[in-house]
């Protein structure tokens, strides 16, 4: 994508205006707080004192922030490569498919750390499948990338519903999900690690996949900097016209940065199906998907970025919680509200504030913002 | 003669079902044609619901609804535009944006001004949009063939199912037969010539954008005010993206969009109908294939496998006039 915008310092570009962008979003969120007739700032304290206040509150806080990693980083990847997965909700949402069948197959045969694997690789492998069709189409048939991930996403809730009221449901059950796991697969909990700063934890969901988002988090850092195949990746994404000419495969980089996104997305059903729940129930993805694409945009598609506008997210939906019990006129529907908002200051009105502050830069120091080289371009 | 009154019913619910979609689908071909893509159609029709449902139960009257509505959706598209036109933002993750504050907004300001879970008051009649029953249909009901057709299909609809209906033809009118859809179309798929001959880029697509903004909130009150008495949370569940899909399945045409609205609320239709009823030669169908099909055929469609989708050359992408 060609920036008509002069530079600016990375510390402004990756800090400053990330920054600026999510005030405003918030900002826009307090007035809607307003609007409801509640006071925003005790709003805002008790989201914060509901996320972190307590060790309970931090678990369930980094307990979410894993599933939004994991969604952070499948879009991240793809963006990379100059691709929209908006489809993250229908891979991650089918890779519940694959676990479930996993699971109940070895629940009762395999202890938790050998079915974890297996579960891993059923969950990749068919978050992956997912989006190697719209992958496949993309490359090979000219079709909108975002069509048919967002198809998918339908798709896959169709089958899904399918799966799970007709095929793996218990007979004489009413409720449409699995059998609950046996503890074969059931992943151990992490809150021993909060309380080894003297916290106390009743049952909080944090578990071993959040040590497994921060891996992948260093995984895609090594993928996309460190790589050949990353390189390309990311030549792909700056100019398709330029990586074609440097004899790089259109169809092979689509191809298989949509299959890592896509197997990524579809990890971010392990958390909430063998962490917490333990079945795989109807929409129990519940737009973690979606978050993943502001999780993307504000974390700039950076790993470090991402795992910390995860934990973010993770605040806003804990803290959500706790403030749906505080005042009763704000659901956690309100996070949906900060998450577009987010979405619009932090992604598409990105550049909004731009000029401003590069007329500020370029009124302390003008070579900061590159004008004389720009002139001396005579752009 | 039982059979054949199935089968009309079956497409007198195609008619009311299609509906919504049609006229979020010529909402979408507006933008589209004038190459801004918007996945935000679902999240205005939300909008527009909303605002149409709330404003009627508490004016008391089903026209300020609708102006409501189509007020409050407009503004949406404004915001789209804010971002996709005027600071060349990411037209996708624009509309992704809209789609995500509609669907909390709704809830948020439905439970906090009305206290019913998120829904409206339930619309009185006066306040919500009623049939009007065309002169005859009564009298002609038990006439053979002729007559259920005229009474149940043609009759008894509401203002806003002929207000779809005859946006069809004028959107084509509009589209092929005046300056500005001209204008609209070539701004869709050369910009730069557009600019060229002194027509600005920018206020073209916001017109464009306007007329995608009433569509969607005329699109919103029917849902809350005709088809449902009041709006419910989340009511739109994703037929937004299913007029997206039929825009692209009617290769961004408005006669052929008709025509994939009537065929995905045809089956839409069938799949309420034939709900847990064996088919001949295939037995029973699942449901959810049913509802996955329109899907299904749109990607099919994509894949170039039933002709070609060419989408409008300059979507999704912000013009930057050459300096």
């Amino acid at each position: 994508m060609s920036t008509p915008y002069a530079k600016l310092p990375a510390w402004a570009d990756y800090g400053l205006i990330p920054l600026i962008n999510l005030s405003v979003a918030f900002i826009v969120a307090g007035f809607v707080v307003m609007l409801v007739g509640e006071n925003p700032f005790r709003a805002a304290v008790i989201l914060v004192e509901g996320a972190f206040g307590r060790g309970t509150g931090i678990a369930f806080t980094l307990y979410y922030a894993t599933t939004f990693i994991f969604s952070g980083l499948s879009v991240a990847v793809a963006v990379h490569c100059g691709l929209f997965n908006i489809g993250g909700e229908g891979q991650g949402y089918i890779a519940g498919l694959g676990i479930g069948v996993v699971c109940l197959a070895f629940d009762s045969v395999l202890p938790w750390w050998l079915t974890f694997p297996l579960a891993i690789i059923a969950a990749a492998g068919m978050g992956a499948l997912w989006a190697l069709i719209p992958a496949y189409l993309q490359a090979r048939r000219g079709s909108h990338i975002v069509i048919t991930t967002i198809m998918f996403n339908f798709i896959a809730a169709s089958v899904m519903v399918y799966a799970l009221v007709d095929v793996l449901k218990p007979a004489g059950s009413m409720a449409p999900q699995t059998r609950n796991f046996l503890p074969g697969a059931e992943l151990p909990k992490l809150n021993w690690i909060i309380e080894l700063f003297g916290a106390k934890i009743r049952s909080a969901p944090l578990n071993v996949c959040f040590i497994l988002a921060l891996v992948m988090a260093f995984l895609v850092w090594l993928l996309i900097w460190r790589t050949k195949l990353g390189y390309e990746m990311r030549t792909y994404g700056h100019s398709p016209k330029a990586a074609r000419y440097a004899g790089i495969s259109e169809t092979r980089i689509i191809l298989i940065a949509m299959v890592i996104s896509g197997a990524l997305a579809g990890m971010m059903a392990l958390n909430p199906v063998m962490g917490d729940q333990h079945n795989v129930a109807l929409d129990f993805v519940s737009g973690a998907g979606f978050v993943g694409i502001a999780v993307a945009l504000m974390g700039r598609s950076h790993p470090v970025g991402i795992v910390l506008a995860a934990i973010l997210f993770g605040m806003l939906y804990q803290g959500g919680a706790e403030l749906a019990f505080e005042m009763p006129a704000i659901s956690r529907d309100m996070i949906v509200i900060i998450q577009g908002l987010v979405i619009l200051f932090a992604g598409a009105l990105e550049h909004m504030f731009r000029p401003y502050i590069q007329a500020l830069f370029a009124s302390f120091s003008p070579k900061a913002v590159g004008i004389e080289a720009v002139k001396g371009k005579g752009a | 003669m039982d059979s054949f009154n199935a089968v009309v019913q079956v497409l007198d619910s195609t008619i009311r079902l299609s509906v919504p979609l049609l006229l979020a689908c010529l909402a979408g071909l507006y933008s589209e044609r004038a190459g801004i893509f918007d996945i935000g159609l679902e999240g205005k029709m939300l909008v527009g619901a909303f605002a149409g449902a709330a404003a009627a139960s508490v004016f008391h009257s089903g026209f300020i609804g609708l102006g409501m509505a189509i007020l409050i959706s407009v503004a949406f598209a404004m915001v789209h535009g804010f971002a996709s036109i005027t600071h060349r933002g990411n037209q996708i993750v624009s509309g992704v944006a809209i789609n995500f504050v509609a669907a909390g907004s709704t809830i948020i300001l439905g439970q906090a001004w009305f206290q019913q879970g998120g829904r409206t008051p339930a619309l009185q009649p006066g306040e919500r949009f009623e049939a009007i029953v065309w002169p005859g249909a009564d009298a002609l009901r038990d006439v053979p063939l002729l007559g259920p057709i005229y009474s149940e299909l043609i009759s008894g609809h509401s203002i806003l199912v002929y207000f779809a209906f005859a946006m069809v033809p004028f959107t084509w009118w509009v589209l092929f037969r005046t300056r500005f859809g001209l204008r609209m179309r070539a701004v869709g798929e050369n910009p730069a010539a557009v600019d060229t001959a002194g027509i600005s880029v920018a206020w073209l697509r916001y017109r464009a954008l306007i007329c995608t903004g009433i569509l969607t909130g005329v699109a919103g009150a029917y849902l809350s005010m005709v088809q449902n008495g009041g709006f419910v949370k989340d009511m739109t569940a994703g037929k937004g993206y299913i007029a997206l899909a039929a825009l692209i399945f009617a290769k961004w045409r408005p006669v052929n969009a008709m025509f994939a609205c009537l065929l995905f609320g045809f089956l839409d239709a069938l799949s309420i109908r034939l709900q847990g009823t064996p088919l001949p030669i295939v037995g029973k169908v699942p449901v959810q294939f049913m509802q996955a099909l329109p899907y299904v055929l749109t990607v099919i469609l994509l894949a170039g496998f039933i002709g070609k989708a060419i989408p409008p050359r300059a979507g999704g992408v912000p013009y930057v006039k050459e300096r």
